[in-house]
């Protein structure tokens, strides 16, 4: 278990540059996320921990130790890899006790340390098995005993649940994150779901085009995205450019058309000064109402529905405001709104957030 | 319709006709009783076979066959896992170049690959040897084990030897535990591929063979140019058991190891 820091890192393939200078402090026993779209360099800063990438700029540093000369197999890390990437000609067991045979483990202790690591992953009986002979979700199980047994220092997962089926990924999504609480080592986890790294982070790094956007917890980067790229990346967002009017200590009052004045606390309005500024407006807390519902403390404008996508427990609308489309996604109950239908769309100020424009 | 079919069918069975029986009459005159190598047989007998052991010439040709043969899989396989692990594993500045040159000797006619060679050495002023011998049959095994290697080594996952490193091998180590033991089938194959290959050449060995050393196969062009003696049919016997049973086998035990890696 270890921090792990990167100082000022670049990496640049040929004229490409992968990853712009990024500073990052992964605190020791943390559960952190790297969260984008593919191509933004989450994957290239995964593998330059790894040893698997050089940086051209810049430091690595595990337990405060420089390692940007040390090779990959002498960083004590274990990596999850998104195809699990078993030893197809070895049984289980000896996939699990790879990494113990180059460790000072005596002979006499792999066995036994085998066995812990499979009953960890809800799998004491397949160490005889050969890796074919399991399921996608068993083999991925085995890649983490294999990963894990090592006691490393750092626990990397490439995009560890992409290759599973959705309903596989869910049970091991909570599987990995108990496994992590338990051992308590520090683990980056790189992959390009939200709700993956909402669910499972202690820190979310939000990367694009190569460049860090937000670090925060799930609900800062969620209820506070610090750009428009994050507010859109993780769940749908309203963005309505306008102007900010005034701002105290409270509020930051906003403008913007169709809804007119939204005063936005200021706490999630943190960059937005007088002038020009985008109000970020979650789809989920844009509510669709019948026409002369109870709008206490909501903001509203009148709606036409245009498209109704259904979604079984929840339904998402794109309606039309004066001359704008917003989307919607809301709770059915009862019947979702017909097409066509002229509705009342509201929201409360304080689930708002605000960016500069 | 039918008829068209069982046309075919007959038309198969006659190419296939052609192709094997001259191979099935050499099979079978070999054990030809009679002191002339051919039809009428006169009864059943491994005369000839025991004639053959008998023979220095033709088993200093066969040792010398086999001497080559191996020496030759042994080195060609060596180099060739080498050059497919650099031109598959590592980026190598105008690797494609030097995968058409490594794959070259096969598209070249042997005729003229054997004669440069010996043109070459003529211009160097080295004398033929049998390590020119053994340096020619080399030249033209390689392409075959680099094709059959490169093919395997590709479908090997790069991530399978990433995460032998990450748990604590060093590249050598990755190499010998996981590389090698996934690539072990088409090793093997490569391997038999140039021990038939060489076992069976005649066209440069002719131009490249010292004086006084003869394989089988010049052998038995020696021993046809006196005469048809009934033991170059046990020789061609023995020839056919070795170069179509090797790989063969080869085969099925590639298969069983490739079963139990389960790839």
């Amino acid at each position: 278990m270890s921090t792990v820091t990167l100082d000022n890192i670049v990496k640049r393939f040929g004229t490409f540059t992968a990853v712009h200078p990024t500073n990052l402090e992964i605190p020791e026993g943390t559960f952190l996320t790297l969260l984008g779209p593919s191509g933004c360099g989450k994957t290239t800063n995964l593998r330059m921990i790894a040893g698997l990438l050089d940086p051209t700029e810049g430091e690595i540093r595990i337990g405060g130790k420089s390692v940007n000369n040390v090779p990959i197999h002498k960083r004590n890390l274990g990596i999850v890899f998104q195809n699990y990437a078993l030893f197809p000609h070895k049984s289980v067991a000896d996939n699990v006790a790879f990494g113990l045979k180059y460790r000072d483990v005596p002979a006499s202790e792999i066995p036994g340390r085998v066995q812990k690591a499979l009953d960890l992953v809800q799998l004491p009986d397949v160490g005889g098995r050969y890796p074919k002979a399991l399921s996608g979700g068993q083999q991925q199980r085995i890649a983490l005993a294999r990963a894990i047994v090592i006691e490393p220092d750092v626990l990397l997962l490439d995009e560890p649940l992409s290759a599973l089926d959705a309903n596989l990924r869910e049970d091991m999504r909570v599987e990995l994150k108990r496994i992590q609480d338990q051992i308590g080592v520090t683990t980056v986890f790189v992959t390009h779901d939200q709700s993956e790294a909402l669910a499972m982070s202690d820190q979310i790094v939000v990367m694009s085009a190569g460049r860090v956007e937000q670090v925060g917890t799930p609900e800062e980067v969620y209820n506070r995205p610090a750009s428009e790229f994050v507010a859109n990346f993780l769940g749908a967002s309203n963005i309505i450019e306008g102007k900010c009017t005034g701002k105290d200590a409270e509020t930051a009052a906003l403008d913007v058309p169709v809804f007119g004045h939204v005063p936005v606390p200021a706490d999630k309005a943190p960059q937005v000064s007088e002038g020009a500024a985008k109000l970020v407006l979650r789809a989920e807390k844009l509510q669709l109402m019948p026409q002369g519902a109870d709008t206490t403390g909501m903001v509203t404008s009148e709606a036409v529905v245009e498209t109704v996508d259904y979604q079984g427990q929840t339904v998402r609308y794109f309606i039309r405001a004066g001359d704008r489309q917003f989307q919607a996604i809301n709770m059915i109950d009862g019947h979702p709104f017909a097409e066509g239908t002229t509705v009342t769309a509201g929201f409360r100020p304080i689930d708002c957030a605000a960016l500069p424009g | 319709m039918r008829w068209g079919w069982h046309l075919i069918r007959l038309w198969s069975l006659l190419v296939y006709g052609f192709m094997f029986l001259p191979v099935a009459v050499v099979v079978l005159l070999s054990f030809n009783a009679s002191q002339f190598g051919s039809f009428p047989m006169t009864g059943f007998s491994f005369r000839w076979f025991v004639e053959l052991w008998n023979n220095d010439a033709i088993m200093r040709a066969f040792r010398t066959s086999i001497v080559l043969g191996l020496m030759t899989a042994l080195i060609s396989t060596t180099l060739g896992v080498l050059a497919s692990l650099a031109l598959v594993r590592y980026k190598v500045p105008g690797a494609n170049m030097i995968s058409t040159l490594l794959i070259a000797p096969i598209l070249v006619p042997e005729v003229v690959l054997a004669v440069a060679l010996l043109l070459f050495l003529n211009f160097l002023g080295l004398h033929k040897s049998f390590a020119l011998l053994l340096f020619g049959h080399v030249i033209f095994t390689l392409p075959f084990v680099i094709l059959v290697v490169q093919a395997r080594l590709v479908s090997i996952r790069r991530d399978v030897e990433e995460a032998a490193m990450s748990l604590g091998a060093s590249p050598v180590q990755t190499f010998f535990q996981i590389t090698l033991p996934l690539m072990m089938p088409a090793v093997l194959a490569g391997a038999l591929f140039a021990f038939t290959i060489s076992f069976d050449d005649i066209t440069g060995t002719l131009f490249w063979k010292p004086g006084g050393v003869e394989t089988v196969p010049t052998q038995i062009f020696a021993m046809l140019r006196n005469s048809i003696s009934p033991e170059i049919n046990a020789l061609g016997t023995v020839m056919i058991v070795m170069t179509v049973g090797l790989p063969l086998i080869g085969a099925a035990i590639a298969r069983q190891l490739a079963r139990k890696s389960g790839t």
